[in-house]
């Protein structure tokens, strides 16, 4: 039994390879999208263009504008002499922002002892802006702690200390490249083994498939075995371009990372089975396949925390392949999860696979018989 | 002539009618699209879990603490044992811990005293490996310090250490609503997925089952198989705008600040310029399952990811940025979000009419060169 799976496998990889349409797929894409995905899918804020209107030009707003244009945040600072030029400047979305002094804004800070200076922000853009705000506040502190210092005067004797576990720079891809693990995983493994049976189908091979000494159940595994190599091996590819050409800490158990990793590919190749069964041709399998991605990696906690969706639709996350294993991918990475600790998450998808591969067995039987 | 051409209109829209993978793509995943963006995804970090161990209790930790729990940004949960805070964190349960050390009064009292003794610290620690999030709590958590602080100070006569604050105005989206910016720029990935994807499936399809053979056979020209071919997807893409529009706008409180002569305007521009893209793809790769694929690759991704719909462009590589030049969607989302948030920027909307009038041209040219070397 054994030598016959093993040669059904063989065969199911070399047409996977020979075919110029599955070659594209399974090459061309994940390269594209690994480059992409790893650079442009960021909420990080940088290269941020500023607007400053100083109609003060007192000491204090000097060095304040200075500190501006020396922070690396604010990389592309615009002087405007006029409000109303900065203001048109951020509704046509040339800067982000506008820091504005008014012109008694020096007299007051030396006079009261305090005084405020106007930030406006792009809501267009809210979350890189409230990002923004947010170091423009720490900038305007720490002027603040050193003001108060050289002053005789005492400051306050607290402060908060902050501290990022496992990502202490907050570098974004540290973030995302892992998650790429999982989703191109996902996405290659999925298209192997929906295109597989479909192409089957379409070109009448399946039939054959028939006449061979091979039973129902040796087809199956032959079939869901191949998808599984290409999830492991598009998997770790990525991993490998994480380490070495990211230079992402790898701080978790190997052996968790592939355990979590083999349960996830195969709910995925079960997903796959289940889709490209119901499907007549390598077209339709693949709209399916596009149809199943597009939710599963919105609604996986990928871009977005799942925490921020509305209560019921955290709910139907639950049934996501792609939501545990992006935890247990993150996990490994990052927070040196082991074995013991990604168990909790790697149950759900047994639970899936069971599923998925079930359903798919039982509507291949029908086609069968 | 017209005659013919509305025949063939009526057959294409036959031919999507029944087709279940086109009607998918026409109707039910646009609408999915609007749910995600109006319900489900959104990027604002409303509702912060952080896990509070109060070791000491002074006055002054006493005032921070009730300000965390006051502030309508945290969940604030007590707790004593830091290592299961710790795990709670790792494992995402909370987003944030802080922690006042059983030495704050001490060390208070002593930097009191002495200048150059450290102060007393609060440690606020963050989950590092979701930076947005982090980044998120640690702004609200310092923004509830800075009131704090400035209570502490003037009970305690001390100098108000911060004589410089700011007063900030978020323009065009006052109650920081990621769903107001989101679901105007799902209105060009809607577009896409009709113009281009759908228009370069169905095409390929013709010429996959000869089909358009068979139609250059008869008496109909070659500009009236191309216009009947546009036609129906640009009434579905019009549709589609319409039903977005007014889902967002009545459904999802979106608001529409500017004309809907501008976006109008915009749209019909974009539906333009995607429909050339999707014939290009069609006629290049005569074969469905390519055009899919290269349609997904050089349209739909791009339209997602680039585009600025929801990743900022201007936080990515140089390079990155330099490509995004290229794609039409990028212009379009940005007068997406400008017409529904701020209203009716003119210079804004002209230059990106033209732009996209540009694209579209261009792309027209191409697929004039190309279709008299393969048709007749």
């Amino acid at each position: 039994m054994l030598k016959r799976i093993i040669a059904l496998v063989r065969k199911e990889l070399q047409s996977l390879l020979r075919d110029k349409k599955s070659r594209h797929v399974l090459i061309f894409p994940p390269i594209i999208q690994l480059l992409i995905f790893s650079f442009a899918a960021t909420l990080d804020v940088k290269n941020v263009s500023l607007a400053i209107c100083n109609e003060d030009n007192g000491k204090s707003s000097i060095e304040l504008c200075q500190r501006f244009t020396g922070s690396p945040i604010f990389s592309n600072v615009k002087y405007y002499d006029r409000l109303k030029n900065a203001e048109e400047a951020l509704v046509r979305e040339k800067v982000l922002a506008i820091l504005h002094f008014d012109s008694a804004f020096s007299s007051r800070l030396s006079g009261d002892g305090h005084s405020s200076v106007q930030m406006i922000l792009d809501g267009r853009k809210s979350n890189s802006t409230q990002v923004i705000l947010g170091y423009a506040q720490r900038i305007i502190d720490r002027y603040n702690e050193e003001r108060v210092e050289l002053s005789s005067t005492g400051s306050l004797p607290a402060a908060i200390i902050q501290r990022n576990w496992f990502n202490p720079n907050l570098i974004y891809q540290w973030f995302t490249v892992p998650g790429l693990v999982a989703i191109l995983g996902m996405i290659t493994s999925l298209t192997a083994t929906s295109l597989s049976v479909a192409k089957e189908k379409e070109l009448g091979t399946f039939d054959q498939l028939l006449v061979s000494p091979l039973t129902p159940l040796e087809i199956m595994i032959g079939k869901t075995v191949p998808g599984i190599i290409v999830g492991l091996v598009e998997a770790t590819i990525i991993l490998l371009a994480g380490i070495f050409l990211f230079k992402i800490p790898f701080t978790g158990s190997l052996l968790a990372f592939y355990t979590g990793l083999t349960i996830f590919v195969i709910a995925i190749v079960g997903i796959g089975l289940f889709l490209s069964s119901i499907s007549a041709t390598q077209q339709g399998a693949f709209m399916k396949v596009f149809f199943f991605i597009s939710p599963a990696i919105m609604l996986s906690g990928f871009a977005t925390p799942i925490a921020n969706m509305p209560q019921w639709m955290q709910q139907v996350t639950v049934i996501n392949p792609l939501k545990y294993f992006l935890i247990i991918a993150r996990g490994t990475f990052l927070k040196e999860l082991t074995l013991i600790d990604i168990m909790p998450y790697t149950v759900p998808m047994v639970w899936i696979s069971l599923f998925t591969l079930s359903a798919a067995t039982y509507f291949f039987r029908r086609k069968l018989s | 002539m017209l005659r013919r051409i509305r025949a063939l209109i009526i057959k294409e829209f036959f031919q999507i009618l029944r087709d279940p993978s086109s009607l998918v793509i026409a109707t039910l995943f646009p609408i999915f699209l609007l749910c995600m963006y109006g319900y489900g995804i959104s990027l604002d970090i409303k509702n912060l879990k952080v896990g509070l161990i109060a070791e000491d209790a002074s006055e002054e930790t006493k005032s921070f603490v009730f300000g965390l729990k006051d502030s309508p940004f945290f969940q604030v949960e007590e707790a004593k044992d830091p290592r299961m805070l710790a795990q709670k964190l790792t494992e995402l349960q909370i987003d944030a811990i802080v922690w006042i050390p059983s030495y704050f009064s001490a060390y208070w009292q002593a930097a009191m005293q002495q200048k150059e003794h450290p102060k007393a610290p609060i440690y606020v620690v963050t989950d590092g490996s979701a930076p947005n999030t982090a980044t998120f709590a640690q702004n609200y958590i310092l923004g509830a310090w800075g009131n704090t602080r400035l209570q502490l100070a003037k009970s305690n006569d001390l100098a108000v250490t911060f004589p410089v604050s700011i007063e900030s105005k978020f323009w065009f989206n006052e109650e920081l609503n990621s769903r107001y910016f989101l679901v105007p720029g799902s209105i060009a990935i809607i577009i896409t997925l009709i113009g281009t994807l759908l228009t370069a499936l169905m095409i390929a399809r013709e010429w996959e089952r000869g089909t358009m053979e068979a139609l250059m056979a008869t008496p109909v020209t070659i500009v009236e198989i191309l216009l009947s071919k546009l036609i129906p997807y640009f009434i579905l893409g019009v549709v589609s705008v319409i039903i977005s529009t007014v889902i967002g706008h009545y459904f999802f409180d979106v608001p529409l600040r500017g004309s809907v002569f501008a976006l109008s305007i915009v749209s019909f521009f974009f539906l333009l310029v995607a429909l050339g893209i999707g014939l290009l793809i069609s006629s290049t790769s005569k074969d469905q399952f390519n055009a899919a694929q290269v349609a997904l690759i050089s349209a739909f991704l791009p339209a997602f990811m680039l585009s600025g719909f929801i990743f900022e462009i201007n936080s990515m590589p140089l390079w990155i940025r330099i490509i995004t030049y290229l794609l039409p969607a990028r212009y379009f989302v940005s007068s997406l979000q400008t017409l529904f948030l701020a209203g009716d920027v003119w210079p804004l909307v002209i230059q990106t009419a033209i732009i996209l009038c540009g694209f579209a041209a261009l792309l027209f040219f191409i697929i004039n060169m190309k279709t008299k070397k393969t048709l007749d």
